[in-house]
């Protein structure tokens, strides 16, 4: 594992006029993996994947390419590539001269590159769009001419920084399966920048989460998910109740006024946690039977699923059942063991996890605001 | 949305052009004339072109106008550029406010006192290091230059802000060092702006007069300084055969220039075209 | 990146320095000028002098802001009509306007004088017509006449310009609320065309009142304006320290003015200037 990193970050730090926005940034990607960085806007995903890049320089710390420090190599010595944001396709060129850009800069000759950018145009299928002025193209095929351009001079990393964000939703979930056919079949390294922990989870090797200038957790998509390290990271992958709890013993915790057997040990007797328990994962059970009991005070149908908040014990709980319970309606809850995760107090404990005041339509406002301050 | 004339709209349109051009279209009348008077026409002929054409005096002011304008618009666009670019890296914000203030100045202030203000530093400094009549060709350059400048720096500045600003970064990704990034990049996405600048300028110091009437010594006279000494006298129509041959040229070149554009930029997709088949 | 960007900044130099020697340096020579005599000793005779040409200077500013505002009722109506006709003949009408331009200010004023002299052609179309004379050259009519001719495409240019980008769904949107074509005018389109109207008054304005080739042309030797006075001290009578005083004064005024404008269409539109 050591050996195979093909970059390597050794704490790196980056200021912008006081303002901390990487804090010590360690990290190995391995080769030829899909590696994801996963935050929300300003948790420094980008200015990380920027660091590597070339474009900014960190402030303290090193960049390791197979080994060697590259902190002062320029943009242009570097074997990485970039897709940019808003793909940065030259507006003078035409889409043949936008993918043979790179080549014409390496001398290559003519004949190998009309053969390459032939090649690059078949992979991102857009054969026959050669000729094509940059401004008559769709969003989606503008994406597909920047990673035809990227890849046509064979970089060993591709960076992606939020590659997909300015296209529909449709259009969205079909790149994700084919940037991720893309990847395995170049056999290059991708690293991508989102703060849409679905598109991360559904794509990526290895999903980094970052806040605050800080990896937060490090894992597959389903450690990330089923395992979060902490608060931040349960709230922010997926949804989650987190609550304030205590340990008993190992495999005792209390909360919510209950005790439960969980599969958690090692803690400290009495050590207060933060417990989470995934809305899914509670069974609704007749009122009365359950460990512990609630009152539900909306309920909202999702389509596959229904999305309860439940009032447990003055906190809220979102709960996802399939079955239909009218409001005002007093439920038990069962909670299985495997279903409580329980992690250590961390300064985002408290911050998240609570439904007291949750509407979808605020969901979605953050949502946008994210994305248009990235 | 976009509606037909009414007839009061058509006859107020035609009054005005009627106004513009009256002038001009008396001038060309005369140009013809067969006599020297300005208000009878005695017959036609081209006796005033002819006179023109062996007039000397004229022929080499027409020559030292295109050696000014040509120079002089061309040296203002480079430095012109150079300072857009620089200008829209600054970040500090009172620096650049500063220097677009007094970018402004030559296009704000009259030519008249633009004019006087650099006669007194030219006057001054041939005074301090003992030349006189300092004022000539050099002087007149600098002084072109300068009204040049702030017209390139305004045409250029708007397509370097309309620049996403991640395409030099996408060029030195894909091997451009920092230079061949400005070159192949930046630079043809805004030529468009250089273009409209230079030919502002040369259109500009073609024209001038009143500051190229400060700044000029005898040794270097423009045709607009010559047309100015002609009518300082009883004028004879060659002056107005003259200024027949300036309007039908720019006239030609505004209509060649339309049609090189339309057929250049056929020009040009055809060659990308060809190299995108190759 | 950051030494590309060092780089980057560097550019500016050249032209930084060039602006502070030929922009800034003049205009410190025109105020030292002026409160300095020939022998380079401080004075303020030239500016306590300047009161000798009061009325020249009034004259001045009176004959331009009459030009001015001729300017702007004539470049009105027609940058309206421009605006709103079908796009080719908008293209045409733009060219046909700034044709003119491209004539020499000299050539044109000129052909002014042939057409207004006492012997000229309008004179002797009426004569032929049978109809009396009319005196127009050398008159101060004839100079802002003059004026108005020259500069009225400066005018005609930025009014159309913003009343080309008005959006016209609000002239509807206010006609569907109940305004008549008068009220529409002044509630709308008026406003809405102001910094065009400030960018054509300063364009017009400036050199209508700085001007001394259209005066001398077409105003003869019977009145002078404040150009005449100052080319005069440059060019015949050497009194570079008067001439530089005059001019500082001049462009005192000239800012006051703008000022003044820009205060009454609350806007400073300086991106007009450039058409």
């Amino acid at each position: 594992m050591e050996d195979n990193a093909i970059i390597e970050l050794k704490s790196i730090s980056k200021k912008f006029e006081d303002e901390v926005i990487l804090d010590s940034i360690n990290l190995k990607i391995k080769d030829k993996e899909f590696m994801t960085f996963l935050g929300p806007s300003g948790c420094g995903k980008t200015t990380t994947l920027r660091i590597i890049a070339g474009f900014l320089e960190a402030d303290s710390g090193q960049v390791l390419f197979e080994g060697k420090d590259i902190n002062n190599l320029p943009p242009h010595k570097r074997q990485v590539n970039t897709i940019f944001q808003r793909y940065a396709l030259f507006p003078h060129l035409n889409v043949y001269e936008n993918i043979a850009f790179g080549l014409r800069i390496k001398k290559m000759k003519e004949k190998d590159i009309a053969k390459k950018v032939g090649e690059m145009l078949e992979l991102v299928n857009l054969k026959g769009f050669q000729k094509r002025d940059i401004s008559s193209l769709s969003g989606g095929q503008q994406q597909r001419v920047a990673i035809a351009r990227a890849l046509a001079v064979e970089p060993r990393v591709l960076l992606l920084d939020e590659p997909l964000g300015a296209l529909d939703l449709k259009l969205r979930k079909d790149m994700q399966v084919e940037l991720k056919n893309i990847q395995k079949r170049m056999g290059i390294t991708f690293i991508y920048v989102t703060h849409d922990q679905q598109e991360a989870l559904s794509m990526s090797d290895t999903v980094v989460v970052m806040n605050d200038g800080r990896i937060q957790q490090i894992g597959s998509p389903i450690d990330i998910y089923n395992e979060p390290k902490n608060a931040f990271v349960a709230d922010f992958i997926g949804e989650s109740n987190i609550l304030d709890g205590v340990m008993l013993d190992d495999f005792k915790a209390k909360f919510s006024g209950a005790v439960f057997q969980c599969l958690d040990k090692g803690f400290a007797v009495n050590e207060s946690v933060d417990i989470v328990v995934r809305p899914e994962d509670v069974d609704v059970v007749p009122y009365g039977e359950g460990t512990i009991s609630g009152v539900i005070t909306s309920n909202t149908f999702k389509g596959i699923h229904f999305e309860m908040i439940v009032d447990i014990d003055n906190f809220k709980w979102m709960i996802q059942t399939t079955d239909y319970y009218p409001v005002g309606t007093k439920i038990g809850i069962e909670i299985e063991p495997d279903a409580i995760h329980v992690m250590k107090k961390s300064e985002y404990s408290g911050l998240y996890g609570d439904y007291s005041s949750f509407s979808d339509e605020l969901e979605q406002l953050s949502d946008v605001n994210a994305v248009e301050e990235e | 949305m976009k509606t037909k004339m009414s007839t009061a709209s058509k006859l107020y349109v035609a009054f005005i052009i009627f106004l513009l051009y009256a002038p001009i279209a008396v001038m060309i009348v005369f140009s013809f004339n067969s006599s020297a008077s300005t208000s009878v026409i005695t017959g036609f002929s081209l006796r005033w072109y002819e006179s023109l054409l062996h007039d000397e005096a004229t022929m080499k002011a027409l020559r030292n106008t295109l050696l000014l304008a040509v120079s002089s618009s061309l040296l203002a666009t480079v430095m012109g550029t150079a300072a857009a670019v620089g200008i829209n890296a600054m970040r500090n914000k009172h620096i650049k406010k500063v220097t677009m203030g007094v970018t402004n100045i030559p296009m704000m202030n009259p030519e008249i006192v633009t004019g006087i203000s650099m006669m007194l530093l030219f006057v001054f400094c041939a005074k301090l290091i003992g030349v006189t009549n300092a004022l000539g060709f050099w002087t007149m350059l600098i002084a072109h230059i300068t009204f040049n400048l702030p017209y390139v720096i305004l045409s250029v500045l708007p397509k370097l802000r309309q620049l996403d600003k991640f395409l030099p970064e996408a060029a030195m990704d894909l091997g451009c060092t920092p230079v061949q990034s400005f070159f192949k990049v930046i630079l043809p996405s805004i030529s468009t702006g250089i273009v409209s600048g230079l030919m502002m300028s040369f259109t500009l110091s073609l024209d001038d007069f009143v500051i190229s009437y400060f700044t000029q010594g005898p040794s270097f006279e423009t045709l607009p300084i010559r047309i100015f000494s002609m009518t300082k006298k009883r004028v004879t129509p060659d002056m107005y055969a003259l200024s027949t041959i300036i309007f039908v040229t720019i006239l030609l070149l505004l209509i060649l220039l339309n049609v090189s554009q339309v057929r250049g930029e056929k020009k040009m997709s055809n060659r990308l075209g060809k190299g995108a088949a190759k | 990146m950051k030494k590309s960007s060092l780089m980057k900044k560097l550019t500016a130099a050249p032209y930084m320095l060039w602006a502070a020697i030929f922009i800034i340096v003049p205009l410190i020579f025109v105020v030292v000028y002026s409160v300095t005599d020939a022998a380079g000793n401080f004075t303020l005779d030239y500016i306590s002098d300047i009161g000798r040409y009061k009325d020249v200077m009034l004259n001045s500013i009176w004959l331009g802001l009459i030009a001015t505002v001729i300017c702007l009722v004539l470049a009105y109506p027609l940058a309206y009509i421009m605006a709103r006709s079908k796009a080719n003949v908008q293209r045409t009408m733009m060219m046909l306007v700034m044709l003119p331009m491209w004539m020499n200010l000299l050539i044109r004023t000129y052909s002014m004088m042939i057409l207004m002299q006492d012997t000229g052609v309008i004179n002797t179309v009426l004569s032929a017509l049978n109809l009396p004379n009319i005196h127009m050259i050398n008159t101060q009519g004839a100079v802002v006449f003059g004026m108005v001719y020259n500069y009225i495409p400066y005018m005609i240019l930025p009014l159309y310009n913003i009343m080309a980008k008005m959006d016209h769904s609000l002239i509807e949107a206010a006609e569907d609320l109940g305004s008549n074509k008068l009220t529409v005018f002044k509630n709308i389109i008026f406003p809405l065309s102001l910094p065009g109207i400030a960018s054509g008054f300063t364009m017009v304005f400036v050199p209508s009142v700085s001007t001394f080739y259209i005066s001398k042309k077409l105003g003869g030797n019977t009145f002078s304006l404040i150009g005449d006075v100052i080319e005069m001290q440059f060019k015949s009578v050497n009194n570079y320290n008067l001439g530089a005083a005059l001019s500082l004064v001049l462009m005192v005024l000239i800012i006051i003015c703008m000022l003044v404008m820009n205060h009454f269409t609350g806007d400073d539109d300086d991106g007009g200037v450039l058409i």
